[in-house]
């Protein structure tokens, strides 16, 4: 019994981050709540389907991507997807001249040093992927959090591939130069 | 009109995200090289997308694991 309840009582410490990883691919509090509290529940009727040597935090995880691709199709009619118009956010203008050269060269990136360092580094990725607007940021977490592949998308969404490949490379070149402006650039850092 | 192999480094920077999702055909994978032989800013531009898919990895495994 004592077993079980330090068992709910992990669980109940994660709700915090997988709200937030919920609310990061849904883009919707409710939504994200919805998922979080379904994962939670079977999490619990589930405990004796978890294997004790691997990592909890792993296994829910597992569990809430199922839950969120549940909550994506629930509410599939509530999302409308479509590829952004040519550089409608003038990112591209930013970063090209109108020669189509780059209008400064990229330059090094250094990788995080250490632990600390690589916090702070995921902090910011994080602040970027939040910036993305609705549709992209949904999009981009399918294939990068979910690791759905581009036909699985298409799928889900009912969207052509030209369209998914066009809304992820643009959200590529927006945190791209996210990354760029706050932790890559020395000029703003 | 066939197209010349030489293209901007806005179109170059294009394929090298699109190949991040999708795998390249081989009329695109030749202007990228023909493109690099003569771009100093494309090679670099790919380190940060490679940089870049190290980082959502490596991201992938901090939040899941």
């Amino acid at each position: 019994m004592a077993d079980q309840s330090d068992y709910s009582e992990k669980l109940h410490a994660m709700r915090p981050t997988l709200l937030r990883l919920a609310q990061f691919q849904l883009r919707n509090a409710a939504w994200a709540e919805d998922a979080v509290s379904e994962t939670l529940l079977a999490a619990l009727e589930g405990a004796g389907r978890f294997a004790q040597n691997s990592k909890l935090q792993t296994w829910v995880v597992g569990i809430l991507k199922h839950k969120v691709l549940d909550q994506l199709r629930l509410r599939r009619r509530e999302c409308e997807y479509e590829a952004p118009a040519d550089d409608d956010d003038g990112i591209e203008e930013r970063v090209f001249a109108a020669d189509g050269h780059f209008r400064e060269l990229p330059q090094h990136w250094e990788t995080p040093a250490d632990a600390l360092q690589r916090v702070q580094f995921f902090q910011v990725l994080e602040m970027c992927m939040d910036a993305l607007p609705g549709q992209l940021g949904r999009v981009f977490l399918m294939r990068e959090w979910l690791e759905l592949d581009s036909e699985a998308i298409c799928q889900e969404l009912s969207i052509t591939s030209t369209n998914l490949w066009k809304m992820l490379s643009r959200a590529r070149l927006r945190l791209r130069q996210c990354l760029l402006t706050h932790w890559f650039d020395p000029r703003t850092s | 009109m066939k197209r010349p192999l030489l293209r901007s480094c806005r179109e170059i920077s294009a394929l090298l995200l699109a190949r991040e999702d999708r795998k390249l055909s081989w009329p695109e994978r030749l202007v990228i090289r023909v493109h690099f032989l003569v771009c100093e800013a494309c090679p670099r531009f790919e380190r940060q997308v490679l940089a870049m898919r190290g980082a959502f990895d490596a991201w992938r495994a901090y939040r899941d694991d």
